[in-house]
C-alpha cells in the first residue's frame, strides 16, 4: 500500500525502545508563495526558502509570543525532565522516534529559548542543553511540529500541565512567518473567507447537496425532512464541518441532525458563508485567524437573526466554539441566552432524548456492535453538557439510548487519556500518510483488541477529522473503512418519525424504550 | 571573625538575595504575561473551590504523575515528602524557642521522621537517578544539568546525614551564625569540612533556583491548562491585547 510498514497491534501495548532519526525525513509540503501570501505570510524566493534575516525575526517573534501566552512561558521553564510524557504520544508509540517524545519536541524550541532568552543557556550552552539556531535546526522543527496532532494526551499526565500542543501552535506560526508556511492548511484557510468553507463548496453546490439529502432522506422515511440554506428568521444556526456536505460517514450524521431537529420541530438553517465548522487557525497556531474565522459566524448570526447556534459533530471546531467563539467573536448578548452559546448537537439530541420527543427503534442498529472513539479535543479540551466529565458519559448515553450493543475500549485508551485519531491538529493530508498510519496504532491496537475480545463491529465518533482519518487508516489495520460511523448516523437510523412507515407494527414497544432511556 | 566565616557571610547573602529576587522577578513575570485563551485540560473544575482541590491533589499527591509512571511517582514523592520534612526540621536553626512557631519545629513527626528522612531522600534521588541513566526515554530527553542537580542534592543530603550520624558539628555555634545573618549580628561559622560542603552545596542550590528547572516549583501554580475554570460559555474571557485588537476593526460589536 505505500512504502513504510504498518505497525503491528497486540495484545497488551508495549513502549518501543527508541529508534532515533526514525521519522526524521517525515514534512508535510511546504506553502509556495501564493498561499503564503493568501494568508499575510512572507515567503523566500523559492517555496519554502527561509526569509531574508529569517533569525533575527525567528527570535524577535518567539520573543512576542513569550510576552503573549502566558502558557508558552511558562512551559518553557517548569520542565523538570522527569519523562512522564515520554511514553504517552501516539507519534511516539507508532514511531519509536524519540522526537516525537512530547518533552523533546517542545526542547526543540527550549533548546533556542534556553540559548538566546535564559542566563544559563546563554553562559552554559552545553551543561543544559541550548542550542544556537540554524537552518537545520529550523528543518528539525518543521519536520516534527508536524508529527504533533494538538492532542493534548501529553498534558494529562505531566505533573505541570505542560501541554505540548502550545508549544506546537507557538512554533508552527513562528515558522510560518519565516518563510515555512504549510501548505495544507494555508491552502484551506483562505478558502473559508472567499467561499465559506475548507472544501471550497460554493453556495449554488451546496444548496444542490442539501437538495439531494432531503430527497434521500424522503426516499428512505416517505417523510419530508427540510434542510434549509440561508434562512433568515430561523431560531437555529447550525454549524457544521463542510465534509458533512458530503464525506461518508460524515453525512449520515448531517441527515441525523436534520431528523432530530425535524423530530423536535424547531426551525433551523445552515449558512452558507459559514458553511464551515473547522477553524484551522487553532493549527497554525494563529489568534488572529482564528478570530476572523470564528468571526464569520458572529456575522452570519446576525445577518440571519437566529436565536441559537449549535455545532455539529466536530473535535476541533468545538474546542475552538466551546473555549474561544465568546473570546473570539463574542460578546452574545444578541442570541437567546436560554440556551448554552454555543451548544454542541448532542447536548440538543440527549435533551430530546431526555425528555422523550424522539421516536427511537434501537432493533435498526441490532447488527452492529459499537465502541466509541473520545475525540481528544472534546475529551480534554472542552466540555459537552453540564458536568465536568460529561464529554464521555454524553455520546455513550446517546450511543446506548439508539444501540443495544455497546462496549467500551481499555480504560487507559479512553475519556481523557484517549488516543489521538493520528490525522488531528492539521496533519489530515496525504503527505503526511505516514506519520497517520503510525500515530493510529495505539488507537488501532485498542480497537482490534475489543473487536477481538468482544466482537466490536463499529466504532462511532464525534469528529470529522477522527472520520476522514479512519476511513483511510483501518484498511492498513486489516479493518474496512466503513467500519467508522457517526453518532448521529446511529441516531438517524433508529429515529422513526412522525409519518414513517405506516405499517411499523411496534411503534408501541420503541416507545417505551424511549422513556427507558431517557 | 575569621576570613572563612566572613566569606560564607557574604556567599549566603548574596545566596539569599539571588534567590528572592530571582524567583519574585520570575514570578511577577508569569503574572504579568497574559493567557489570551481558555486553554484548561478538561475535566476541568467549575468553580473556584475545584481548582484549590485540582491543585492540593497536583502538588501534595503528585496525581497526574500517579497516572503517569508509578517508578517516577514513587521516587519522586519521597523525594519532596523528605525535602518538605528536612525544610521542617531545619527551621529550629532559624526560629528561636520562644518564637510563635516553635511548636511546629518542635513537632513530633518533623523531629522523628524528619531524623530520618535524610536516608529516603537519598533513596528516592538515587531512584530518580537510576532512571535518568537506564530508561533510554528519559537519558535521551536530560542534560548535564539534570544530572548535576540530583547530584548537587544527593551531595546536600549525604553531607547532612554525615553531620547527624558520623561528624557532628558544632550545632549551638551553627545556630548563632545563622541567626546572626538574620539580625546582622555576625558570628563565627564552625569550620569542619563537612559544614562547609554542605553549606557550599545548599548556597549553589539557592543560586541556581531561579534560573534553573527548580522554577516548576512556582511554575506550576501558573499553568492556565491547570489553573483555568472550565467556563468559557458562561463568562466572557478577554486578555488584554485580545481586547485592542477587537478594538482595531470593531467587528465584536
Ligand atoms: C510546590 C512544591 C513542589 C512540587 C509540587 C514539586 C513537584 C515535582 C514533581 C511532580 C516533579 C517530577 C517528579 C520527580 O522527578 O520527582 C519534581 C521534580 C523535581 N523537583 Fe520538585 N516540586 C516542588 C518543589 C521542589 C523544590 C523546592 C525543589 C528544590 C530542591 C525541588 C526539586 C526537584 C528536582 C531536583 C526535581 C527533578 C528530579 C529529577 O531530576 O528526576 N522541587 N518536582
Ligand atoms: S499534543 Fe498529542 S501529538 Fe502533540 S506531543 Fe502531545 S501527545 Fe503527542
Ligand atoms: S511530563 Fe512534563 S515535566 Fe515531565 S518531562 Fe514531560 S513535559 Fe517535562
Amino acid at each position: 500500500m505505500a512504502d513504510f510498514e504498518t505497525p503491528q497491534t497486540r495484545e497488551f501495548p508495549i513502549i518501543p525502545t527508541i529508534v532515533e532519526g526514525a521519522m526524521s525525513h517525515s514534512a508535510p509540503f511546504l506553502a509556495s508563495e501564493e498561499f503564503q501570501t493568501d494568508m499575510g505570510f512572507p515567503s523566500g524566493e523559492e517555496t519554502g526558502q527561509l526569509i531574508d534575516g529569517w533569525k533575527e525575526k525567528f527570535l524577535e517573534l518567539l520573543k512576542d509570543k513569550l510576552g503573549k501566552y502566558r502558557s508558552l512561558q511558562v512551559f518553557m521553564d517548569t520542565c523538570v525532565k522527569c519523562g512522564a510524557c515520554t511514553d504517552k504520544c501516539h507519534y511516539f508509540i507508532g514511531t519509536a522516534d524519540p522526537k516525537n517524545m512530547p518533552v523533546a519536541r517542545q526542547d526543540l524550541l527550549r533548546k533556542i529559548y534556553r540559548r538566546y532568552f535564559t542566563w544559563a543557556g546563554r553562559v552554559f550552552p552545553k551543561l543544559v542543553g541550548a542550542i544556537d539556531l540554524t537552518e537545520e535546526v529550523i528543518d528539525e522543527m518543521y519536520s516534527y511540529y508536524h508529527q504533533c496532532s494538538e492532542c493534548r494526551r501529553c498534558a494529562v499526565f505531566c505533573p505541570f500541565g505542560i501541554d505540548t500542543a502550545e508549544v506546537t501552535m507557538a512554533a508552527r506560526d513562528i515558522l510560518s512567518m519565516v518563510g515555512k508556511g504549510q501548505k495544507y492548511s494555508n491552502q484551506i484557510i483562505p478558502k473559508i473567507f472567499k467561499i465559506g468553507n475548507n472544501l471550497g463548496l460554493p453556495e449554488p453546490a451546496l444548496a444542490d447537496t442539501l437538495e439531494g439529502l432531503e430527497e434521500e432522506i424522503e426516499e428512505e422515511t416517505g417523510v419530508k425532512v427540510r434542510m434549509p440554506l440561508d434562512e433568515k428568521g430561523a431560531d437555529i444556526l447550525l454549524v457544521t464541518p463542510s465534509a458533512d456536505f458530503f464525506a461518508e460517514p460524515h453525512v449520515d450524521g448531517l441527515m441525523g441532525y436534520a431528523k432530530v431537529f425535524h423530530a423536535a420541530g424547531v426551525s433551523w438553517t445552515i449558512s452558507s458563508k459559514a458553511s464551515e465548522a473547522a477553524n484551522f487557525g487553532l493549527f497554525i497556531g494563529s489568534y488572529e485567524q482564528m478570530r476572523k474565522i470564528s468571526l464569520r459566524i458572529r456575522d452570519e448570526a446576525k445577518r440571519l437573526g437566529v436565536k441559537r447556534i449549535i455545532f455539529g459533530e466536530c473535535g476541533h471546531a468545538w474546542r475552538v466554539a466551546y473555549n474561544h467563539l465568546n473570546t473570539l467573536a463574542g460578546p452574545w448578548d444578541f442570541l437567546d441566552q436560554n440556551y448554552p452559546i454555543p451548544q454542541h448537537i448532542l447536548e440538543f439530541t440527549k435533551d430530546c432524548l431526555d425528555r422523550g420527543i424522539l421516536n427511537i427503534d434501537k432493533s435498526e442498529n441490532d447488527h452492529m456492535t459499537l465502541t466509541f472513539h473520545d475525540s481528544c479535543n472534546i475529551a480534554r479540551a472542552s466540555r459537552i453538557g453540564e458536568e465536568p466529565g460529561s464529554q464521555f458519559t454524553i455520546p455513550r448515553e446517546v450511543i446506548k439510548a439508539v444501540c443495544n450493543n455497546y462496549v467500551d475500549m481499555a480504560p487507559e485508551t479512553i475519556h481523557d487519556a484517549t488516543f489521538c485519531c493520528g490525522g488531528g491538529g492539521g496533519l489530515l493530508t496525504d503527505d503526511l500518510m505516514e506519520i497517520r498510519v503510525k500515530g493510529a496504532q495505539p488507537r488501532m491496537e485498542a480497537l482490534t483488541n475489543v473487536v477481538k475480545d468482544s466482537g466490536v463491529t463499529h466504532m462511532a465518533a464525534i469528529c470529522a477529522i477522527c472520520k476522514s482519518q479512519f476511513t483511510k487508516v483501518l484498511p492498513y489495520y486489516g479493518m474496512t473503512m466503513d467500519q467508522i460511523v457517526s453518532v448521529h448516523q446511529l441516531v438517524s437510523s433508529a429515529i422513526i418519525l412522525e409519518g414513517q412507515g405506516e405499517d411499523n407494527s411496534d411503534e408501541l414497544e420503541n416507545g417505551d424504550e424511549t422513556e427507558e432511556a431517557a | 571573625m575569621t576570613a572563612l566565616s566572613i566569606l560564607y557571610v557574604i556567599l549566603f547573602y548574596v545566596a539569599m538575595i539571588t534567590l528572592i529576587v530571582g524567583v519574585t522577578n520570575k514570578i511577577l513575570q508569569y503574572i504579568r504575561v497574559p493567557a489570551p485563551l481558555k486553554i484548561a485540560i478538561t475535566p476541568a473544575p467549575l468553580t473556584r473551590t475545584g481548582v484549590v482541590y485540582r491543585f492540593f491533589t497536583e502538588v501534595v499527591l503528585f496525581n497526574s504523575l500517579w497516572r503517569a509512571t508509578k517508578w517516577t511517582w514513587i521516587f519522586g514523592w519521597i523525594f519532596h515528602l523528605s525535602l518538605l520534612l528536612a525544610f521542617f526540621r531545619h527551621l529550629r536553626y532559624v526560629i528561636s524557642p520562644d518564637s510563635f512557631l516553635w511548636p511546629l519545629v518542635d513537632l513530633q513527626v518533623v523531629q522523628s521522621f524528619g531524623h530520618y528522612a535524610g536516608f529516603a531522600m537519598l533513596f528516592g534521588l538515587a531512584g530518580l537517578f537510576g532512571r535518568r541513566i537506564f530508561v533510554d526515554r528519559v537519558r535521551y530527553i536530560s542534560s548535564p544539568s539534570d544530572y548535576l542537580m540530583l547530584l548537587l542534592i544527593m551531595g546536600i543530603a549525604g553531607t547532612g546525614l554525615l553531620m547527624a550520624y558520623v561528624a557532628h558539628t558544632d550545632i549551638v555555634q551553627l545556630k548563632a551564625f545563622i541567626m546572626g545573618l538574620f539580625f546582622l549580628d555576625w558570628q563565627n561559622l564552625p569550620s569542619d569540612l563537612v559544614l562547609l560542603a554542605h553549606l557550599t552545596m545548599v548556597i549553589g542550590l539557592m543560586m541556581i533556583f531561579p534560573v534553573s528547572k527548580l522554577l516548576h516549583a512556582p511554575g506550576l501554580f501558573f499553568a492556565p491548562t491547570r489553573y483555568q475554570l472550565d467556563n468559557p460559555r458562561e463568562k466572557r474571557h478577554i486578555s488584554e491585547w485580545g481586547a485592542e485588537i477587537e478594538a482595531k476593526d470593531g467587528r465584536n460589536s
